[in-house]
């Protein structure tokens, strides 16, 4: 066995040479007054008094939104107000989250004015807390019957209350041909 | 000569022995797996199908070891018999998969595109065949022939639109009932099924046309709209039938048996045909004693649930405190409303 020499140590050296060495030192007068640090500090807030403020008052003025914003859902209607789903479950299938659940129905006689198939939905329920937004139930409807072009979907007190059915989801009948007007004119 | 009073045919590289007299299909369907033809039409319990629908074509390239020439043009595999020696191709050969195509087209012509409504979504042949070998788009530019739907009776749908008169609902009906009230009518493109004057089919076993109709054009009444059939779950049950044998496939939502069908093998051909009172009085678990869940193959939209066990544990445990206490600061935040 070797005798134990003392091994030389070598100080770490640096790869990049980006270490910057921080000098500390005690505080002198000055500084130990807080004056001048107080004053520089008043001097960052009132500036901010004079800066433009960035804070957005949310449901009263909202923000651009991306044109691929997936917000609530709505179940469309064609151009002569019928329905579009079919209750074919395709995007119950597709949904991740199994948030959709639906129950079809026969479409009767006389009935050819509400809906565009001769089965349709008759409960749809889509349970927002569920939901996580993906958009794969729009992509998965053969139909173009589902889309989430909607807001937000809002607080609420009760679970319950999530669970939206056809009453919110259902988008509101509109006549196309004053919807082609006010485009044009 | 392989074995004594056996064939050797060779399909897609896949040596099989059969006994003389077998059709191609069925030496494909020992072999099993990607080489078997589709067949729309033939029904191997049905006597004397096959032959009308041209999606189980297949060429020979060698006819037998004693004339070794290919046969001239592609065949109907469901038709041809083997002879010794015969090598045949399936989907190695360009020609065959391009022929596919070109039927499934013809198939489609007049076929609705009405799955997302359609109650055999999901376990219909025609819409596997279409994913499988079917162009993207329609290149036919004149409307497809439409019919009123019509009920058959208590429980049997015709619609006539998805028909592709693959003949199979009137073997059954020749084959398995006394009297036959239902046929095809009008020749050519005209040609449809029906009863002559709309006559209600009453036979104690008309309930497997809904079983054997590759397509959505005999649909079960009773089940009409109920719920997509990937939603529901298929457990094979069986009960002490005096007319059939009574083994059958529950397809369940919940607690609720919503249809009954006979049970089908991996060919989507029945096991045993099951007679009217199984398939559509029978309801109840209560009436069935129940085996295990079916098995579904993997890549079948069936399989979506998951339902491999028959009650799957719930998601969240029961917890009866939490439900107290939940129903409580229920009933405190409705007083503050």
């Amino acid at each position: 066995m070797l005798p134990n020499k003392p091994i030389k140590e070598t100080a770490m050296q640096s790869l990049s040479n980006r270490k910057k060495i921080i000098e500390q030192k005690p505080m002198n007068f000055w500084e130990r007054m807080y004056l001048p640090a107080i004053a520089k500090g008043l001097g960052i807030t009132i500036r901010h008094f004079f800066k433009k403020i960035p804070t957005v008052k949310y449901p009263e003025e909202t923000r651009p939104y991306s044109k691929n914003f997936r917000g609530q859902h709505s179940l469309k209607r064609d151009e002569q107000g019928r329905e579009r789903c079919t209750a074919c479950g395709l995007c119950a299938l597709s949904c991740p989250a199994e948030a959709i659940t639906m129950t079809a129905a026969e479409r009767k006689k006389g009935e050819e004015m509400l809906y565009r198939e001769e089965k349709y939905a008759s409960v749809y329920e889509i349970n927002m807390l569920r939901c996580i937004f993906c958009g794969l139930c729009e992509e998965a409807c053969p139909k173009e019957a589902i889309y989430l072009d909607g807001p937000h979907v809002t607080a609420d007190y009760l679970r319950k209350d999530f669970i939206y059915g056809k009453d919110k989801l259902v988008e509101p009948t509109f006549d196309i041909t004053k919807l082609i007007q006010d485009k044009t004119s | 000569m392989a074995e004594e009073g056996k064939f050797k045919v060779t399909i897609d590289g896949i040596t099989v022995d059969v006994s003389p007299g077998t059709t191609i299909l069925n030496a494909a369907r020992q072999i099993g797996g990607d080489i078997v033809p589709p067949a729309m039409c033939y029904y191997s319990k049905l006597e004397g199908s096959g032959g009308k629908c041209r999606t189980c074509l297949v060429k020979v390239s060698k006819g037998s070891e004693k004339d070794p020439r290919p046969m001239p043009k592609l065949v109907a595999s469901c038709r041809t018999t083997v002879m010794d020696g015969m090598e045949v191709q399936n989907i190695t050969s360009p020609d065959v998969v391009e022929a596919r195509k070109g039927v499934v087209e013809m198939l489609l012509i007049n076929h609705p595109l009405d799955c997302p409504v359609c109650d055999q979504a999901g376990e219909c042949k025609l819409q596997d065949l279409g994913y499988e070998h079917g162009a993207d788009q329609t290149r036919y530019e004149f409307d497809r022939r439409t019919f009123e739907r019509i009920d058959i009776g208590e429980q049997i749908q015709l619609h006539m639109n998805r028909c592709i008169l693959c003949y199979r609902c009137v073997y059954v009906a020749n084959q398995l009932t006394a009297g036959r009230e239902h046929g095809v009518i009008n020749r050519g493109d005209h040609s449809e099924i029906s009863t002559f004057i709309e006559n209600a089919l009453e036979n104690d076993f008309i309930g497997n046309v809904i079983d054997v109709c590759p397509v959505g054009a005999l649909t079960d009444r009773t089940f009409r709209f109920k719920n997509r059939v990937w939603f529901t779950k298929p457990v094979d049950a069986h009960r002490d039938c005096p007319t059939c044998s009574g083994k059958v496939t529950l397809w369940y939502k919940g607690d609720e048996v919503l249809r009954v069908t006979a049970r089908k093998d991996e060919f989507n051909e029945v096991e045993e045909f099951i007679c009217n009172s199984c398939r559509f009085e029978k309801k109840k678990t209560a009436d069935w004693l129940l085996e295990e869940p079916t098995l579904i193959e993997k890549d079948s939209v069936i399989t979506a649930n998951h339902y491999s066990v028959f009650t799957p544990p719930p998601v969240i445990k029961q917890n009866p405190k939490l439900q107290e206490a939940n129903e409580e600061q229920l009933a405190r935040t409705e007083r503050l409303k």
